[in-house]
């Protein structure tokens, strides 16, 4: 057995937490967008069809929300409970973006029980205002808590004497040079996965063998979002990468297995690496690593070989990294394919084939945030605080994180399983033919 | 130093409003679980649930509130309780997250089942418990520091009377306090056959509330004999936390004036908690840490009071809102 050691069990226990809170935020910052575009196209086009996705994805919706909210809880109980020397030290620093983020979530959470149980009860454009603060309030939430992560690659605003932040500027804080490339990836890639998900169980239920015009028109708006969700999601990747050049070129290297500092370096894509560091089986796209950092493709990439070695991230986040992209890619590509074949007199959009493709990428999308995510902060490491503080100087120095560990895999597994049973009973016990059959029986919404 | 003292009471208050509100869910939580157990389920269930299922969030929201603006305003509460409290704190995460999403799951799941009730119940005594030993340790004497590391004291703590008659008074008061706010519930829903059975509730709870309040007073004075002096300096305070609960328990007994009774039940507790916190700074953890010397830096500490000042601008008005259309609106309590 491993010797006991507080800070690897703060890490797993921490990195736990994250991974599974992540799929319930992003989805709770990005169904929402989602639930506002249906609900505007149902009223703009006076089309019940999507005034009831609007309302089952809300109803899916608050139970993803409720997981969330319960494990943001743990997380920010545990960031004190499992880092108590970092937070002493930072809790001077990111104090204001973490009440923030608190006042953001404080209002999509009232905006969404009045969005919830005001169905009916007002004009359709009434309620459809009351989306957009929970719109707000979840993009604003997830904004303020990247700024923290943000300033944790990227810090300043501060002096640090004998260990103690003093001296602070909040704003400078906030709005570092990571933030806006951060933020605008965080948002953009949480609307595409959601918009990949709910298209996923729409195509899932035509496979099924669904055919209502109901799903065809959820698969469209879906993927339209999705399909523009994506290229933005590009162009942000693209800029993130210029800004690793410039503030962590560690990491961008680490990613790239970029060793030497030189010009018109190609970009790496898989293999493998040998003893001596020696990259095997890889595909490599010249110029393409220069043009990622710099914008030119004769321009000069830092390498790894100028940093100390006890600097140095673990060299397998190249993976993630080629994981992330590939994933977008795939993301890119099956809307665009879908939006062909619509335009193509002979094209089927509905063909087994591409409806398969569309299930398959709605967890695909939800791995590459994991991707993503295991990625920005794994290629931190050694740091907690970029520059000032190492990852094992914050941890907390209590007995029994092992055993805590294996409590939450048991209770993120209960609560993960029954999440999804009570989602799939859900649309099951009542499914949209039901529903529309009601409706048109009544005569549309009341 | 006036900063030191917002700051304080910024955070003392939204402590206040989660003893209110969650003292309220995890009551409901609990007479949910003893009405299904007695066979009146049907009488009081959906009356709570109306009230319950819009609010229940923001319910949570109090608590996380009061956490992180604890550490943005004194980031050395994390070093100390951080590491102090890593199993407690971990009891009280798993707690709430097993009742927060079984209530999700039950309520927009439509699957309900008698492992969930239980649940519900169950930790609505559990979670106050546990959360209540954060104020016993603040107290002092069950951390000590062991060559420059925190350690925790488990055994003082779990043999400590103190300790256990605060952990008596947040179970008694948390379904004292719910039983009083859905007396008013069902009085305004005008739902007699519930109100006939949670106004026996509130009765019944009342008396122990007080009885354990006295305990916890005599307690203090053993444990912390200098914060119980401070607070026998406060004592107008405690006094009129006693009047307004005579006064609240006195309307319910008589059947009349359900709002306003409620009203002094929030005074009761306002008092109280407020009498005990003015008496308890300027210490966050005796004899560790004090609200001064342990201070973020000032141009943060500033930043924050203006982020809650504007956040109390937009939140205010989105919670009466809410409150409008959901607790003061009576075509939506009597469920029409």
């Amino acid at each position: 057995m491993l010797e006991y050691d507080p800070v690897l069990y703060s890490r797993v226990l921490m990195t736990l937490t994250f991974v599974f809170h992540i799929i319930f935020a992003t989805i709770g910052v990005g169904v929402p967008v989602m639930i506002a575009f249906a609900e505007w196209t149902g009223i703009r086009r006076n089309d019940s069809h999507y005034t009831l996705m609007a309302r089952r994805w809300t109803r899916g919706y608050v139970i993803t929300v409720a997981v969330g909210v319960v494990t943001g809880t743990a997380l920010g109980l545990q960031i004190n409970l499992l880092w108590p020397n970092f937070m002493r030290i930072a809790g001077q620093a990111i104090g204001l973006p973490m009440f923030l983020e608190i006042f953001a979530f404080f209002f999509e959470a009232i905006f969404l029980g009045i969005y919830m149980y005001t169905w009916g009860r007002f004009k359709p454009i009434v309620h459809f205002l009351f989306i957009i603060p929970v719109v707000i309030g979840a993009s604003a939430s997830a904004l303020f808590i990247t700024l923290v992560n943000s300033f944790m690659n990227a810090p300043q605003g501060f002096e640090f004497v004998n260990g103690i932040i003093s001296n602070v500027k909040p704003l400078s804080i906030m709005f570092n040079p990571a933030s806006s490339t951060k933020v605008s990836h965080v948002l953009v890639s949480a609307y595409l996965t959601s918009a990949f998900l709910l298209a996923a169980n729409a195509a899932y239920a035509m496979l099924r063998g669904k055919r209502h015009n109901y799903y065809k028109k959820a698969l469209k708006i879906t993927l339209f979002a999705a399909l523009v969700f994506a290229f933005s999601t590009f162009a942000i990747g693209d800029l993130s990468g210029k800004y690793l050049a410039k503030y962590q070129p560690e990491k961008l290297a680490a990613g790239e297995w970029h060793f030497e500092t030189s010009r018109q370096v190609p970009l790496v894509v898989g293999g493998i690496l040998t003893d001596h560091n020696e990259i095997k089986y890889a595909l490599t796209l010249p110029f393409a690593l220069s043009v990622l950092a710099h914008g030119d493709p004769n321009a000069e990439v830092v390498g790894l070989n100028d940093f100390p070695a006890d600097e140095i991230p673990p060299l397998w986040i190249h993976y993630t990294f080629d994981a992330m992209v590939g994933i977008g890619m795939y993301l890119t590509i099956i809307p665009l394919l879908f939006f062909l074949a619509y335009l193509l007199r002979n094209g089927n959009p509905y063909s087994k084939l591409i409806l398969w493709a569309i299930v398959i990428g709605g967890p695909l999308a939800l791995f590459a945030i994991e991707y993503g995510w295991i990625y920005a902060e794994v290629g931190r490491q050694p740091w907690i605080l970029r520059g000032y503080m190492r990852t094992p100087e914050g941890a907390t120095t209590s007995d029994h994180v092992d055993v805590l560990f294996y409590v939450f895999v048991l209770l993120y597994a209960v609560l993960g399983i029954t999440c999804i049973r009570v989602i799939i009973k859900m649309f099951k016990s009542n499914s949209a033919e039901d529903e529309l059959r009601i409706i048109e029986s009544e005569g549309g919404f009341k | 130093m006036i900063i030191e003292v917002v700051g304080i009471t910024v955070l003392w208050t939204f402590l206040y409003g989660y003893l209110l509100v969650a003292s309220i869910d995890f009551g409901a939580g609990f007479f949910s679980f003893y009405s299904y157990r007695t066979g009146k389920e049907h009488l009081i269930q959906n009356m709570i649930k109306r009230y319950l299922s819009p609010v229940w969030e923001v319910t949570n929201v109090f608590l996380i509130f009061f956490i992180v603006g604890m550490v943005g305003f004194f980031p050395d509460t994390a070093y100390y309780y951080g590491t102090a409290l890593l199993l407690p704190g971990s009891v009280a995460i798993i707690l709430l997250a097993i009742r927060g999403s079984y209530y999700a799951f039950s309520t927009y799941g439509a699957r309900s089942s008698k492992v969930y009730i239980f649940l519900y119940g169950a930790t609505g005594l559990l979670i106050p418990a546990s959360l209540s030993t954060v104020l016993t340790i603040s107290e002092g004497g069950f951390i000590a520091m062991n060559g420059g590391k925190v350690v925790f004291l488990y055994d003082r703590l779990f043999t400590s009377v103190y300790s256990w008659s605060v952990v008596l008074l947040a179970i008694v008061s948390v379904l004292y306090i719910s039983a009083m706010f859905l007396t008013f519930y069902a009085a305004k829903a005008r739902d007699n056959p519930a109100l006939e059975i949670i106004r026996k509730w509130a009765l019944t709870w009342s008396a122990p509330t007080i009885i354990c309040s006295v305990i916890v007073f005599y307690a203090i004075d053993l444990h912390n004999p200098h914060h119980f002096q401070k607070m026998l300096e406060l004592s107008w305070m405690f006094v009129l936390s006693f009047l307004f609960f005579l006064g609240a328990v006195y309307l319910v007994w008589r059947k009349k004036y359900y709002g306003l009774s409620f009203v002094f039940v929030m005074c009761q507790f306002a008092f109280a908690f407020y009498g005990y916190g003015a008496a308890h700074i300027p210490y966050l953890l005796y004899p560790y840490l004090t609200m001064y010397e342990h201070f973020t830096n000032p141009a943060m500490g500033v930043s924050m009071i203006v982020a809650f000042i504007a956040g109390l601008l937009l939140l205010v008005p989105s919670l009466v809102l809410l409150m409008r259309l959901f607790l003061f609106n009576a075509k939506y309590v009597e469920g029409r």
